[in-house]
Order: C-alpha cells, then sequence, then structure tokens
C-alpha cells in the first residue's frame, strides 16, 4: 500500500501475508502511525491496494460491502437517529416485522433495553460504542473491523465492553479484526495477535493466544503471553 | 448577584421589563426635555398605534409584507436547499461556481433595486425579487457548507451499509447537515424581513414598508412611521422565535447547543 502525500509516496503496508480463519479474532497491532488503520480500511475495501489484493471466500475485495462493517473509534454512531433508529439503519430492505424483531434482539444483546428512544448524545461513551456494535451485528456481516473502539474510553469502561465483546463474539461467531495499540487488550481478546512494524509495516510475528475464555489476566500463562509480545514490539522491561 | 446563581423565576421577567421601562422613560423625557415637534413620544405611538388599527390597514399591510417574505424565502429555500446540497456534494463544481458566488453575496439587495425594476417592472413582483437574492445567498452558502462539513466517517458507515449515493445523499448527508441547514435558513429569513421593508418602500403601495414611507410622505405623521418601525421590529421577533422552536426537534437538537 503506497500513499502519495504532497508529490511523495510514502510506502504504508508491505508484503502483508496474512489468512485468517471463519470465526477467528485477530488482534492487530503495532506503534501508533505503522499503518493498522490503513490495514484495516484496505481489508474493509475503503481503499484499494497499490498491488495485491484481499479474498474473502474465493472472492475478491473491491468496496465497501455490508457483509464486513467497519466500527470506528467514536462518534461513529448516527446523532439523529435513536438507538432503535441506528440498529435499524442497515435493514431497509427488511419488513417492517422483521427489521423491528431484529432491532429487539440487537438492544437486548448489547445491553441497551429501556434506551430504545434514546440519542446518542443522552449515551455515555460505553453505550455509544456498544451500539456501533449493534448497529455493525444487526446487518448480519460475516467480519467486524474494529479500529480501537475502545480507544475513547476510560479504563474500567474498556474493560467491562471486553468482556462484553468477547461474550457477543461467542454467541454470534463472527470473525473479528481488531486493531489495538493495547498489548492488554490484544492477549485477553485475540486468537491470534498480529504484530506490525513501524513504516513501512510488515508483519512481524504471529502470536496465538493458547488461553481458554474466559482468561485470568493474573495467570502465568497469560503474563508469559504478554511479556513475549512485550519483547516482540521491543518495549519488554522498557519502563 | 452571582452569575452563576439561578435567577428566580420572577427576576426572568422583571429586569428585561424594566431595561424596557427605563428605555421608554429616557425616550418620553427626551421628547419632552428638547421639546420636538417632529419626533413622537412614545404615547403619541400609542396613539397612533391604535389609529392604524382601528382604521384596518394594519392587518392588510402585515399581511402583504408576510406575504411576499413567504414567497421570496419560500422560492429561495426550494431553489437554494437543493442546490446548496448539490455544491457541497460535489467540490469540483464548488470550487467553479464559488468565485462567482462570492462577489455576487456582498452586494446588498437594495443595489439589486434598479435591476429588479429592469427585469420586472414595478409591483409585486420584483419586491419577491428582492427577498429571493437576499435570502438565496445565505441559504445557498449554508447548505454548501453544511454538506462539506459532515464528517466523512458518517459518509463511510453509509457507504459500509450498502446504500447508493443517492440514499447516502437522503439518509446520511442531508440529516447530518440539517442543524446547519437551519441556522442559514434563519439567518436568511431575518435578512429577508429587513430587506421586504426596503422593497416596499420602492416597488409596491401596500405592506409594512409602505406604511413607513406613506406615513412620513403624507403629512409627515411620525407617529405612525414609528409606530409601524416597532411593529415591523415585533414580527421579525416573533418569526425568529418560531424559527427557534424547530431547533429544538429532536433529531436535530444534538447538532445545537441547548441549556438543559
Amino acid at each position: 500500500m503506497v500513499f502519495e502525500r504532497d508529490g511523495k509516496s510514502i510506502s504504508v503496508l508491505e508484503d502483508i501475508n496474512l489468512d485468517v480463519s471463519e470465526g477467528e479474532f485477530i488482534c492487530l497491532v503495532g506503534p501508533s502511525g505503522a499503518g493498522k488503520s490503513t490495514m484495516l480500511n484496505v481489508m474493509g475495501g475503503f481503499l484499494s491496494p497499490t498491488s495485491g489484493s484481499i479474498t474473502i471466500d474465493g472472492e475478491t475485495v473491491h468496496g465497501p460491502d455490508p457483509r464486513r462493517i467497519l466500527v470506528f473509534q467514536e462518534r461513529g454512531v448516527f446523532p439523529w437517529l435513536t438507538v432503535e433508529g441506528n440498529i435499524g439503519f442497515g435493514l431497509s430492505q427488511l419488513s417492517s416485522a422483521e427489521r423491528n424483531q431484529r432491532i429487539a434482539h440487537y438492544v437486548q444483546m448489547v445491553r441497551l433495553q429501556g434506551f430504545e428512544q434514546t440519542y446518542p448524545s443522552d449515551l455515555s461513551g460505553g453505550m455509544k460504542q456498544r451500539l456501533q456494535v449493534a448497529r455493525a451485528l444487526a446487518v448480519n456481516p460475516d467480519i467486524l473491523y474494529l479500529d480501537e473502539p475502545f480507544g475513547a474510553l476510560d479504563s474500567v469502561t474498556r474493560l467491562i465492553m471486553r468482556g462484553e465483546l468477547l461474550r457477543i463474539w461467542q454467541t454470534e461467531r463472527r470473525t473479528i479484526i481488531f486493531v489495538t495499540h493495547d498489548i492488554d487488550e490484544a492477549v485477553q481478546l485475540a486468537d491470534r495477535v498480529v504484530v506490525l512494524s513501524s513504516r513501512p509495516a510488515k508483519i512481524e510475528h504471529v502470536l496465538a493466544i493458547d488461553i481458554p475464555h474466559p482468561r485470568n489476566i493474573s495467570a502465568p500463562r497469560y503474563l508469559e503471553l504478554r511479556d513475549e509480545l512485550l519483547s516482540k514490539i521491543g518495549l519488554a522491561y522498557t519502563v | 448577584m452571582n452569575s452563576l446563581a439561578k435567577p428566580r423565576a420572577w427576576e426572568k421577567f422583571f429586569w428585561p421589563l424594566l431595561a424596557a421601562g427605563l428605555l421608554l422613560a429616557v425616550w418620553h423625557y427626551s421628547v419632552i426635555w428638547t421639546a420636538t415637534k417632529v419626533f413622537p413620544s412614545p404615547i403619541n405611538v400609542e396613539k397612533g398605534l391604535a389609529q392604524l388599527l382601528q382604521r384596518h390597514v394594519l392587518w392588510a399591510d402585515i399581511g402583504d409584507s408576510l406575504r411576499r417574505v413567504a414567497l421570496g424565502f419560500g422560492l429561495a429555500a426550494i431553489i437554494g436547499i437543493p442546490l446548496g446540497l448539490t455544491l457541497g456534494w460535489y467540490p469540483a463544481l464548488n470550487q467553479v461556481v464559488n468565485p462567482v458566488i462570492q462577489i455576487l453575496r456582498p452586494i446588498s439587495p437594495i443595489a439589486w433595486i434598479p435591476v429588479a425594476i429592469v427585469f420586472f417592472g414595478v409591483g409585486e413582483r420584483p419586491a419577491v425579487f428582492l427577498i429571493f437574492l437576499s435570502a438565496f445567498f445565505p441559504i445557498l452558502v449554508a447548505c454548501a457548507s453544511a454538506v462539506s462539513n459532515v464528517p466523512a466517517i458518517f459518509r463511510r458507515a453509509g457507504r459500509n451499509f450498502g446504500l447508493t449515493p443517492t440514499q447516502i445523499l437522503a439518509r446520511v448527508v442531508f440529516p447530518a447537515a440539517l442543524p446547519q441547514i437551519l441556522i442559514g435558513l434563519r439567518l436568511a429569513l431575518g435578512v429577508a424581513w429587513l430587506v421586504v421593508v426596503a422593497a416596499e418602500m420602492i416597488a409596491v403601495d401596500s405592506g409594512l414598508g409602505y406604511l413607513v414611507i406613506d406615513s412620513r410622505n403624507s403629512g409627515k405623521r411620525y407617529d405612525l412611521v414609528v409606530a409601524a418601525m416597532l411593529v415591523i421590529g415585533l414580527i421579525g421577533l416573533a418569526l425568529d422565535f418560531c424559527f427557534r422552536r424547530l431547533e429544538t426537534i429532536r433529531s436535530v437538537r444534538w447538532g445545537f447547543r441547548h441549556e438543559s
């Protein structure tokens, strides 16, 4: 992936080769500015790769598609729609009975019961992100791309949201590709953690997290994997 | 008085009323002390207003002015909103026509009066044309900038959910731009109300603007002039108040800062 900026070309992603299985939870980590979001945008079809291709189930990605939804860090929900309106946004081709049923299902899944008629300006940051995830899931996508979805939340809410996301992932079984700069987040959530190098980003390591959920975040194996990941990024024992 | 303390209910009305009362008093005594024969006192104006109401011309004039504003402003909105949305939607097109808009925009509608008369003669149509012009540019510019200010994240979400460009415009860009569009419409209505008075002074023989100029020309009735001015002010205030009510509609309220 090469970008043109001010007449100079900047190579952002090079030699990226990654196979993701169905239902897998992948976390992308790497230094800031490495190209994690760029990679997500290429996979989502929002940017065309300068060379190479993205193939999903044998089909090359040529643009955005409701079968794979990108969830943004913040301000992604539509402030002019209620919770219900947001969740139902991608469902206009369904009959109203089906749509209402789908909305009710996902309101419940992200635990926003009682807030159906509320506008996002009256929701907390965590609730807005849950709403964004619900809006994405409602269209029944195969893949969810999450771009630092909890990055703007406080640390306690972030922990709760990780638990919620895992619960949803375990019931819905979608493929999730999750960009984060938070090592703990990656080790807590992912089946495999993909470590990108700094720009031009290459895949430096792929680390499988072989701990079953729910993960004990003070268990020796957890700490071991966490240290391994930190050392791979080159940050072990720096603080 | 602490500025953070919530004013008590009676204070909310008492202080503004006191200010208005003081202003009336200053006006009243200035007229007496200067012994002017031309300028009316508040009491004269009040009598003038009663006279206008008795002669039943006031309601007809108000109706005429409001009709012209409704026509001119309505036309400006009907043409200006879609055009502004289009300009905001196609930045390349906006770059092409923007210089022309920026040159036309600062020209006072008053300067258009001779042109309006050449185009439309004398009567209702040049007046409506002037109001249209005065409202059109604020609406056009507000809509174009409202659309270009819509965060890219919303459009991307729209694309992601499989919407066609037309659907994105209708279901994402328009609602996202609506608060700013409403602000533009409100400003345009204010300008239209200013311009209708000027337009009625030259092109037609009815309406509040005509009432002002006619009261002066036929017998220097400055009590009626000031009475008409007050009516113009009050109606302008009422129009603005009505428009502000729109800002409290739930689906646009997020775009305005409201004290809860």
